[in-house]
């Protein structure tokens, strides 16, 4: 009763879309770093573009995943992102006719591993933050050992693809714009997505109504893996090299700009372009730090403060389990 | 179904679910003297008292780190910053106890208050404690950074004499540890505002209407968890003498590991901390075993170190899908 008058008093503000608080941050803090730089407010707009493109990759997969209800979250992503960039240089062996080979490779990687979450979480009947974690524990070895001493340039091709662009846009970011598309269609208008919605919502009134449960988890983890694996082998291209602690700091942005972008932690409602203005805001907070002059031990505090503030005043309002 | 069925299913239930716990309860303990065992066969010299110093130089830190993970574990919350956090202890210690206690006291004292507001945070505002945990790991490590820009710092004279310290018979850390068990023991399991406490992971809303504050509470428990979260990065310094920012990161998963092995469950508040000091202990020696163990097929029959984190993953899995066996023949 109380809820539903609160809710109605503010209903004004509530009104405007969720996730055009995350683009006005965005917009904010963008105007404030080239107010401050006093230039270059296009070069950090292509940056940031060209920037968010990953962490958007990663943050659809992991919101499809906190969408399908409490405790969901995958907290393999960085160690994905790792192993999938390493096995993607490996196949590509630095030649252009072998990008498309590396890519599948790495693909497949992240499909094998979105399979084994589900497997621990299904089998061991473990909450998912365990099953992806202890998962990760073995990704990470498995990088570890397989891509010693690892040392091979991206294809030129796949670089430059990175790195391309169309009338002054990263072909990338349109790329991903189109998957954003693609992922929002495939979650409001499919028997699948709508079946992660309800699933969120409710699981046991999902699974009563006849919905394949099981078989919609699996996809989302799967989903979660291969868009990692994707975003690792892109990554590789885009920084010159795969890394194994190159997908360190997507643990933390992938889950950030999913809540950040307005979709529900206690699951059953996502909401895709708020990923956007998630990630363009994290980037635009890095970028005015940076400009600020902070070292990056202030650089880290600061992130953090502010990424714990935006969170407690966008606030969820909804349990978490 | 009638009521006399649904008297004799309750007890019915109320047995097996009894004996599931002592054997879910034993499980930490088995696997323990699996791993024990298991060294004992490859190197039984490993079994002694400075092979048992050696192994668990590092396990304490990891044990009291698991603790404050599973305080904060209790509340239905996960800490994805106690990693940072030690770190940024660690660092802290090293830097200024030796010269300047007060104000590494001071800055430890600051450590303890912003727990608490991640507390409140989290409580009032309704928002993910892994969100907002994760947002502090950044915190955390870059305050590390700002104090210790390059590795180094000296331990006080104290910790190093305590954690070198070489008591007759028991090595350290096994004294250590069963201290540590002990004493949370008595204040989360035997203590009846322990029970309150522990009351806000299984269920909140009867600690409500019992006239408990649920917000104080959760304060209290994160309080607690960030007191073992110091003591673990004290300890840290006091054994490697020096302090690095990033020397703990691997702790906030090792923590959560460890805990899980130890017994405590994500939801409900079910915890147990003899376990969880277990747990950490498994985990420990789990990583120093495999330095023992002889594979004919692998080149040099040893195991590859970079297996360490990968074969602590797998043990956590075979802990937990026994846990799942034992609840299955239960039924």
């Amino acid at each position: 009763m109380t809820d539903q008058t609160l809710s109605a008093s503010r209903l004004n503000i509530r009104n405007l879309p969720v996730w055009l608080w995350s683009f006005l941050g965005a917009l904010l803090v963008w105007v404030l770093s080239f107010t401050i730089a006093g230039q270059g407010a296009e070069g950090m707009l292509v940056a940031a573009l060209s920037f968010s493109v990953f962490t958007v990759m990663v943050g659809l997969g992991q919101m499809f995943v906190i969408t399908l209800g409490p405790g969901n979250v995958d907290l393999s992503i960085p160690a994905t992102i790792g192993l999938a960039s390493a096995v993607a240089m490996k196949v590509m062996d630095g030649q252009n006719g072998l990008i498309l080979w590396g890519l599948l490779a790495a693909l497949v990687c992240g499909i094998l591993i979105g399979g084994f979450n589900y497997l621990l979480i299904r089998l061991l009947r473990i909450p998912p933050i365990v099953a992806t974690l202890s998962s990760s524990f073995i990704i990470q070895s498995v990088g570890i050992s397989y891509g010693r001493g690892l040392q091979i340039k991206p294809p030129a091709a796949l670089s430059d693809f990175t790195f391309s662009r169309f009338l002054g846009v990263p072909v990338l970011a349109i790329a991903t714009i189109a998957l954003s598309i693609v992922a929002s269609v495939v979650l409001h208008r499919t028997i699948y997505g709508r079946t992660v919605l309800a699933t969120g919502q409710n699981m046991r009134a999902a699974r009563f109504a006849g919905l394949s449960v099981e078989r919609t988890r699996l996809l989302t983890y799967v989903l979660s893996g291969a868009l990692a694996a994707l975003c690792g082998a892109l990554l590789a291209g885009f920084s010159g090299g795969s890394s194994l602690s190159m997908g360190r700091e997507y643990l933390l942005s992938s889950i950030a700009v999913v809540v950040l972008g307005g979709t529900s932690v206690a699951g059953g409602r996502a909401n895709v372009p708020g990923l956007w203005g998630g990630a363009l805001f994290l980037f635009m907070i890095s970028t005015l730090l940076n400009t600020a002059g902070f070292g990056s031990g202030l650089r880290d505090v600061f992130t953090g403060v502010i990424i714990v503030a935006a969170i407690a005043i966008t606030g969820t309002r909804q349990p978490l389990r | 179904m009638t009521t006399q069925a649904v008297h004799s299913g309750r007890a019915q239930n109320l047995a097996s679910s009894s004996r599931q716990r002592l054997l879910r309860g034993a499980l930490p303990a088995v696997s323990l003297v699996i791993v024990l065992a298991a060294i004992w066969y490859f190197n039984p010299r490993a079994i002694s008292y400075f092979g048992l110093n050696l192994m668990l130089n590092l396990a304490i830190p990891v044990a009291l780190a698991t603790i404050a993970q599973m305080c904060v574990m209790a509340t239905n919350e996960l800490d994805l910053s106690i990693g940072a956090f030690v770190g940024f202890v660690a660092c802290v210690t090293a830097t200024y106890m030796p010269q300047e206690p007060l104000l590494a006291v001071l800055m430890l004292g600051g450590g303890v208050l912003v727990y608490m507001l991640a507390a409140v945070v989290i409580h009032l505002r309704n928002v993910p404690s892994i969100v907002v945990t994760l947002g502090l790991s950044f915190f955390w490590a870059g305050l590390a950074v700002l104090i210790r820009p390059i590795p180094g710092g000296a331990a006080p004279g104290f910790l190093r004499d305590l954690m070198s310290f070489q008591p007759p018979l028991i090595p350290m850390p096994v004294l250590l540890a069963v201290l540590i068990a002990g004493t949370v023991h008595l204040i989360l399991m035997r203590s009846s505002y322990g029970a309150v406490l522990r009351g806000v992971g299984g269920n909140a809303r009867a600690v409500h209407r019992a006239g408990w504050s649920i917000l104080k509470a959760k304060v209290a428990m994160f309080a607690l968890a960030s007191v073992f979260g110091i003591l673990a990065g004290m300890t840290l310094v006091g054994v490697s003498s020096s302090a690095d920012a990033n020397m703990a990161t691997g702790y906030t998963l090792l923590s959560i590991a460890g805990a899980v092995i130890g017994g405590a469950e994500f939801v409900g508040g079910r915890i147990s901390p003899i376990g969880a000091v277990i747990g950490a202990l498994v985990l420990q020696l789990a990583s120093s075993a495999l330095n023992f163990f002889q594979v004919p097929f692998l080149p040099g029959g040893r195991i590859p170190q970079e297996w360490q984190v990968g074969a602590q993953g797998m043990f956590l899995i075979l802990i937990l899908a026994a846990r799942v066996l034992i609840s299955k023949a239960e039924k």
